[in-house]
This record gives structure tokens, C-alpha cells and sequence, in this order.
């Protein structure tokens, strides 16, 4: 295994960032693999250098996003090899302990094949795919891609809708406030079932770093009915209007049927962890039933089931960005170990204020996950919903090809395309698994997921064909 | 609780899927196991080729037969599968090539048959116009094409079905055991008795087999594709590498279909394969040389499956040599899908009329042991 990193970090959010840096911190060589042009994730996106060129793009985006500035500088600081708008689109798990994994990545068109004792899958979160009728249209955004525009752009929407739930709802929200522009409505589909079912975490919540967490949401729902925003409360039946790009929103709130003009709406209704590079590599994925989500299952160390592959933040269960940097720097005193840099002890101290800090940070998620639990429309829509945009399959046409015998995501694959296109499942496959569980009559666990075949991002014949792979 | 029926067929692709749909029509009652989904494996995941181009002379009756009930498909099953006629041609790049390939066609009419036609560069290239210009002639079957394996697959289950088969998935069979003329079969969901077994076990058939105390030397293999992003239309027929492994089509949606020989790894035991993305760099150099036009087009998914193969690349089909009441037919080696209808009316006629109008021997179980036998003898 000459020529082998001891680690290939994937992803350059809070949690590689930090298990990059303390593995170069001691003197392991390992790279960190990020597909942004600079390092932060989705969470601090764009934030280094932000202070000197956007000073007040970044006051607006607040402490939270501050916070990843340090965590960048103190990466940078200790010199990991890092290459950024990298795309791995394909790991092969070692077949042998003696032997090394393969991580193989295009950069600018071309490909190149590293070779790693150890892989840190720390890829995050996705957002929850909301299937709402219309949600295809133009004019119809995630709250996440919102941020994008906000964050790495500076583009600032007038006029939005936010529709759905959670956190980054409101923090977008907030966010957009701050940099003056008006948001017409929020449309918040938290059911009395929900705050019902949090309210029992409520005094666990209070623990940690929950008490935090929980003033600040407070505040920012405030900042928003101080502002003026329409907050309508209850929402169902969203339902976005229009022919060629979204002209109106139409929804029930407390059951009254209502609607609002709109050009754009930013929909959310939490995250979910990116499962692809993890189950291509073929690590156990288990079915969290509370945040209503596959998840790669680790042990607290970030061991996946596969040897040497460890993942690090939301891939192995929505813990937030806080959580995922303590969980980077746990995986890498576990790699460490596993190094022989440490010994068992050695990284127990090493990791011992992490997993503290860990705990502190996931005190709320038994609160969060209930709180803002998805609705059912949105986890299985109604037949006429598109689910699989790339492929234009419905809802009515998974439950169709049930009734004529497919057992799972795969079979609907093969039935439908449903998966096949350019995003190759990441959009559809949670709902095709909603939707055949639930028109089989079985738990999600058990009909499972989509087989992810590589690439996991499309690469040209020609740059395969130009790739050398007789040195590796 | 035990289920009874006159057939019970072992395997779910396409050769235990027709075979029961024929055996079914002849009147037999009949159960069909299959111990993952209908089609999971080799049946549903290969290049979709319907071929006779390039068999093996043992193969050509029957592959030419299976072609005619091609052409009939949807009175067969009640679906088109996809089914195109666009031919095939083998691609020689050499002249070296092109004299194996004029052999080949001067044998395969010696034979009797007509579907393979040798072609000189200008025809060639009218017919595959996109080829790199260094190619020198082919081997054309103009009446040869291809179409959607799972949907085929999927499609002779149903009508497996319509015609009354019970067909059980994720249900596997564990033990055989012939008993006054009568077959008991255990399985994960219970017992079954029939008075005939076919065995259509794709590359775990030589597991059944060997439980009927006749093993096999099969190999489990992992043939691999790719597929690209659609593309404008630009190549009609199925091109075939000579001197290099190829298979190469455009479907019907405009996305290109890579595939012909490279194998990635096979895990028989978790009923897996993996790709190996070193040999499919070998695939796209390939694809690269003989279709410049290709050098841009997107790789967006790449996939293998479980497939086993002879030592002499053609199934075995017959009866048990040990056991009566007993039928085999798999280790199709990597070309059995086009044989999937005439495989089962063949099985259909081992049942009814305990015999077939097919040749054969070629195909006979023992002839692994014999070859085995011979050689030692020789010494």
C-alpha cells in the first residue's frame, strides 16, 4: 500500500474539516475531497474570506455561519492536502485487510484513482425531497438551494414563500430579514400532533446545548412576527399554481382553504442524510423510524459496517452541524487508532471533550425530530404528484407497478426508470420507498432502498477512457 | 403446509419463466421458486441482445428457432419486450480479423442457414457510418436485434401467471428428494411435491444440480455494462467487437448500451457483483477508438450481474443423468436470453412428451465427466 493516504476525507463540511484537521494536526497524510470550490459545506458555504469581501452578507447570516470561519482558518492552518471542486463518483471498498481502498475523482474533466487505508465519508445532508403538486415548476426552490443563491451569489429573493418546516425554514427566514428583503408568507406545516409528541423531549431538550438551540429558535420566530411576516400556521395541501413557472400558492391552514400570489416558494421539510456514497460502498444502512430516514449505521467511533470506511456527521443520522464537527474529530482519533498513531486510551483522551460536546449538541434531536416529523403527503404524495422528476414518473405509477407484482425501489427501477435519470435517485428514491412500502402494507426497512450504481456523478466515456490505472 | 403441482420449476429468469408459461400451456399444473424477485439476476440486468450472429454451431438450431418465436413475442407473452429488429454486426479491424470472419460465414452456410452475411467495408460503413475508418469489413445478421431484458423477463412471469402458473418470490428451494416417483422439495416457505422438476437455477443451477448428485464445473461470472445520457441517434444496428470485447447498441430512448465481456466481480454466496472500474476503462478505450463521436457522451450508471458460465460456453439442457423426472437447463454463459423462448418450449416438450426434436446432446449434463474420463483414459 506504498503511495496510500492513510485517510481520503470526503466532503468539506463541518465534519471533514474538522476530522481533516486533526489528522494532519498529527501528521497523518490524508486529503480531504470537496466538491465547492472552497472549503465549508452547505452549512459555511463561501464563508472564508466573507468577513473581508461581504461584511454585511455575513453579520445577516449570523454567528452560527461565523462560526465555520474558524473552523476553516484552523483547517487551513494545519495544512491538510485538500482538493476542492473534486467529485468522487466511485469507491471500491479494499477486498483484503492488507489491501487499500479506491477513490476514484474527476476534476476539471479529468479522473484520477487515489488510494486510501481509510475512507471518512463525511458527505452530510441532503434535503428531504418535498413532492408537493407543482414542486417541479420553475419558481419552486428548496430552502437550501435559497441559501445557496444567498450565500455564494449574494442574491437576495424579494417576495418569497417559505412553505413547510423545521430549522433552516426559519433560519433562511431570519437570514432574508436581515438582509431587508420582504418575505411575503410563512407557511408552517407543524400538525398540533407534532408539538404534542416533542412536548414529552421537551425537558430532555433543556439539557446540553438544547437550552441554546431553543432560544434562538424562539427568537428568530419572534424577529419574524416583529417584522411583520404572515406566519399561517397548520398549513396542508400546499399545492403550487401555475402553467409554465409558479404564479400562486394554494393551501388549507387550520382547514380553511386559502391562497396567496407567489413566483417564488422555497420548500423544506427537514434533512435527511446523504446515503449515496454509502451505499454504493455497500456499509449498512439501518431505517430510523423518529427522523423517518435511512441511515448508515455506525458504532460511536464512526466504524461503518465496511473495514476502514468511517462516517462522520448527518450521513449516520441528522445531528446538526454543531454535532457533525465533534463526530469529524471523533472518527479521526478512531482513525488514529486504527493508524497505530494512538492506542485505545490514547484516543479515548484524544476524543473525550468531543463526545461530550457531541451529546450536548444532540440533547434536542428527540424534541426536533418530533417536532417537525415530516407530514405524511409529503412522504407519500398523491398519485398525481411527480416524484421522479428526471424520468416524469408519478405517484400513481409506483402504487400501479405494486398491484403488478414489483417488491421494491429496484424492481420500480427497472418497471419505470424511476431513478435512472441525472440525479440518479437522490430526489425520488426516499418517496418510491414510502410509496411501495406503503402500497405493500410493510415497513420502509423492508422493501429498502435503490442499489446506487456508479458513477455516482456522470463522467465522460472519453475521461474514463483517458484514465491511468496501471501505476495505482 | 405442502403444495402439490405436476412441475415444479427452480429459478425465476428467463428460461424458468418461459419454461413454466410453455409447460403451463400444455396443461401441466405448475409452481415456480424463485428465491430473490422475478428476474433479479442475469435475466433482467444484461445487454438485451437477441442474437444469433456468432453462436456456437451446437446453439445455431436453436438460437434460429427462438428467433422465429422473437418475431411472434406478443402472441407468446402479451408484450412487445421491447423486442426492435435492428441488426447485428461482428466489426473486424483487421484483415486478419476479417479472414475469421469469412470462415465463420462459409461455415455457418455449410451448415444450412443464411442469417449471417459477410459484408466489405462499403457496406459496413453504410450501415454503421459512425465507426472509426480504420475497419475493414464485417459479419452482419440483418434480421437479428435487441430488446428490454427485465421487461421481457417480467412480461413471460405474468404470462407465466395468466397461464395459471403459481409463482412464489423470495421463496427458496433447500432440498430435493425423489420419493415413488414423486419429487419432495423443501423450501423456505414449506414443502412441495411434484412429479417433475426443472432445474432453471441460472448460476445457481449447478447448486441444484449438485443436490441431484450430479455437479457441474460452473463458473459464476459478472459481466458488466454501462450506460450513457442520451445522445442523437447515430448507430442503427448492434455492433460487435471481433479482436476486442464489445457490445455496443443506441436504445430506443437515445442512451448508449456498453457492454461485451469485461466481467467485474461476482459474490455468489450474497447473491452480489460488483464492477471493476479497470477493466471498464479498457471498455470505454474501446468504445473511444471505434466511436470518436462517443469520446463526450456521459457514463451515468455502470452495473454487473450474476451470470455463470461452461468451461465450453454453452448451456447445459437436458435431463438429469441421475435422477428421473428431472430437467436442467442453465449455464447459459453469458448468451441465453435470446434462447429464453425456445428454451421453454423445449423444456415444455422434455415434460410432455418426455423427449425433444431438438438436438441435444451437445448440451447433455455429463459431458463434463465424459471429457474428464476421456482425458484420463488417455493416459
Amino acid at each position: 500500500m506504498t503511495g496510500a493516504y492513510d485517510a481520503v476525507v470526503i466532503g468539506a463540511g463541518p465534519a471533514g474539516l474538522a476530522a481533516a484537521t486533526l489528522l494532519a494536526e498529527r501528521q497523518a497524510r490524508v486529503v480531504l475531497v470537496d466538491e465547492q470550490p472552497a472549503p465549508g459545506g452547505q452549512i459555511y458555504r463561501a464563508v472564508e474570506g466573507m468577513t473581508a469581501r461581504q461584511p454585511e452578507l455575513f453579520e445577516a447570516l449570523g454567528p452560527d455561519y461565523a462560526h465555520g470561519d474558524e473552523l476553516v482558518t484552523l483547517f487551513r492552518t494545519f495544512g491538510a492536502e485538500y482538493r476542492s471542486q473534486s467529485t468522487v463518483w466511485q469507491i471500491s471498498p479494499a477486498d483484503g485487510s492488507d489491501a487499500a481502498h479506491e477513490v476514484w475523482l474527476s476534476r476539471g474533466g479529468r479522473s484520477e484513482l487515489l488510494q486510501a487505508r481509510n475512507v471518512v465519508v463525511a458527505t452530510g445532508a441532503m434535503e428531504r425531497p418535498v413532492p408537493v403538486p407543482g414542486w417541479t415548476l420553475p419558481g419552486a426552490m428548496t430552502a437550501g438551494a435559497v441559501q445557496v443563491m444567498l450565500k455564494s451569489a449574494g442574491v437576495v429573493p424579494e417576495g418569497m414563500v417559505l412553505a413547510g418546516s423545521g430549522p433552516l425554514l426559519y433560519l433562511l427566514a431570519g437570514q432574508c430579514l436581515a438582509l431587508g428583503a420582504r418575505i411575503t408568507a410563512v407557511l408552517d406545516t407543524t400538525a398540533r400532533a407534532n408539538e404534542q409528541a416533542a412536548l414529552r423531549h421537551l425537558p430532555a431538550a433543556l439539557r446540553g446545548a438544547g437550552f441554546g438551540y431553543l432560544v434562538k429558535g424562539l427568537a428568530l420566530k419572534l424577529r419574524l412576527r416583529r417584522a411583520g411576516v404572515p406566519i399561517f400556521r397548520r398549513v396542508t395541501d400546499i399545492a403550487l399554481q401555475g402553467t409554465s413557472e409558479v404564479t400562486d400558492i394554494s393551501f388549507r391552514s387550520r382547514g380553511r382553504p386559502m391562497w396567496l400570489s407567489a413566483d417564488l416558494v422555497a420548500l423544506h421539510e427537514g434533512v435527511i442524510p446523504a446515503q449515496q456514497i454509502t451505499r454504493s460502498i455497500g456499509c449498512v444502512h439501518d431505517w430510523d423510524a423518529v427522523q423517518h430516514c435511512f441511515r448508515a449505521c455506525t458504532d460511536a467511533w464512526g466504524n461503518s459496517s465496511v473495514d476502514g470506511v468511517l462516517v462522520a456527521g448527518d450521513g449516520a443520522g441528522i445531528g446538526g452541524a454543531r454535532a457533525a464537527e465533534h463526530a469529524g474529530r471523533i472518527a479521526a482519533a478512531e482513525v488514529l487508532r486504527r493508524l497505530g498513531v494512538a492506542d485505545a486510551a490514547g484516543r479515548d483522551a484524544l476524543a473525550a471533550a468531543d463526545l461530550r460536546g457531541r451529546a450536548a449538541h444532540l440533547a434536542i434531536r428527540p424534541f426536533l425530530d418530533r417536532l417537525y416529523a415530516p407530514p405524511a403527503a409529503i412522504l407519500r404524495p398523491a398519485d398525481a404528484v411527480m416524484v421522479c422528476r428526471c424520468e416524469e414518473v408519478t405517484a400513481g405509477a409506483i402504487r400501479g407497478v405494486v398491484q403488478q407484482g414489483c417488491l421494491g425501489p429496484n424492481q420500480a427501477k427497472s418497471f419505470l426508470r424511476a431513478g435512472m435519470g441525472p440525479c440518479q435517485g437522490r430526489m425520488c428514491g426516499p418517496v418510491v420507498s414510502e410509496l411501495i412500502a406503503e402500497a405493500r402494507g410493510v415497513g420502509v426497512e423492508e422493501v429498502g432502498y435503490y442499489r446506487i450504481r456508479p458513477p455516482l456523478k456522470p463522467i465522460t466515456v472519453g475521461e474514463l477512457a483517458a484514465l491511468d490505472v496501471s501505476g495505482a | 403446509m405442502t403444495l402439490t403441482a405436476d412441475v415444479l420449476v427452480v429459478g425465476g429468469g428467463i428460461q424458468g419463466c418461459s419454461a413454466a408459461l410453455q409447460i403451463a400451456q400444455r396443461g401441466f399444473s405448475v409452481i415456480l421458486l424463485e428465491k430473490n424477485g422475478v428476474g433479479r439476476h442475469a435475466s433482467g440486468v444484461n445487454a438485451g441482445g437477441v442474437r444469433r450472429l456468432l453462436r456456437d454451431p451446437a446453439e445455431i438450431p436453436l438460437s434460429v428457432a427462438s428467433m422465429e418465436m422473437w418475431l411472434r413475442i406478443e402472441d407468446l407473452v402479451g408484450a412487445d419486450c421491447g423486442f426492435k429488429v435492428s441488426g447485428q454486426v461482428a466489426v473486424a479491424e483487421t484483415e486478419a480479423e476479417f479472414a475469421t470472419l469469412r470462415a465463420r460465414a462459409e461455415m455457418v452456410a455449410s451448415l444450412g442457414y443464411a442469417h449471417e452475411e459477410l459484408i466489405g467495408r462499403d457496406e459496413l460503413y453504410r450501415v454503421v457510418p459512425a465507426l472509426a475508418p480504420h475497419c475493414v469489413g464485417g459479419l452482419i445478421a440483418r434480421g437479428d436485434g435487441f430488446a428490454s431484458p427485465y421487461h421481457t423477463t417480467m412480461a413471460f412471469g405474468a404470462a407465466a401467471r395468466r397461464a395459471g402458473v403459481r409463482v412464489f418470490e423470495e421463496v427458496r428451494a433447500t432440498g430435493f428428494a425423489r420419493r415413488a416417483g414423486v419429487w419432495h422439495v423443501d423450501s423456505s416457505a414449506g414443502k412441495v411435491e411434484a412429479k417433475f422438476l426443472v432445474n432453471t437455477g441460472g448460476a445457481w443451477g449447478a447448486t441444484v444440480a449438485a443436490m441431484l448428485g450430479e455437479p457441474v464445473p460452473l463458473e459464476a461470472i459478472a459481466p458488466m455494462m454501462m450506460v450513457t445520457a442520451p445522445v442523437p441517434p447515430f448507430v442503427e444496428p448492434v455492433v460487435i467487437g471481433v479482436g476486442r470485447k464489445l457490445s455496443f447498441k443506441q436504445a430506443p430512448n437515445g442512451s448508449v448500451l456498453i457492454g461485451g465481456g469485461h466481467r467485474g466481480v461476482p459474490d455468489l454466496a450474497g447473491e452480489t457483483s460488483s464492477v471493476d472500474f479497470r477493466k471498464l476503462v479498457i471498455s470505454a478505450q474501446t468504445v473511444a477508438t471505434l466511436f470518436p463521436v462517443m469520446r463526450d457522451a456521459q457514463i451515468v450508471r455502470t452495473w454487473s450481474g450474476i451470470e455463470s458460465r461452461m468451461p465450453d460456453d454453452i448451456p447445459v439442457l437436458g435431463p438429469s443423468s441421475t435422477e428421473e423426472g428431472a430437467f436442467h437447463a442453465f449455464g447459459f454463459s453469458a448468451h441465453g436470453f435470446q434462447m429464453g423462448p425456445v428454451t421453454g418450449a423445449i423444456l415444455a416438450e422434455l415434460v410432455a412428451d418426455g423427449g425433444s426434436n431438438f438436438p441435444l446432446a451437445p448440451f447433455r449434463i455429463t459431458r463434463f465427466r465424459e471429457n474428464a474420463s476421456v482425458a484420463a483414459s488417455g493416459q
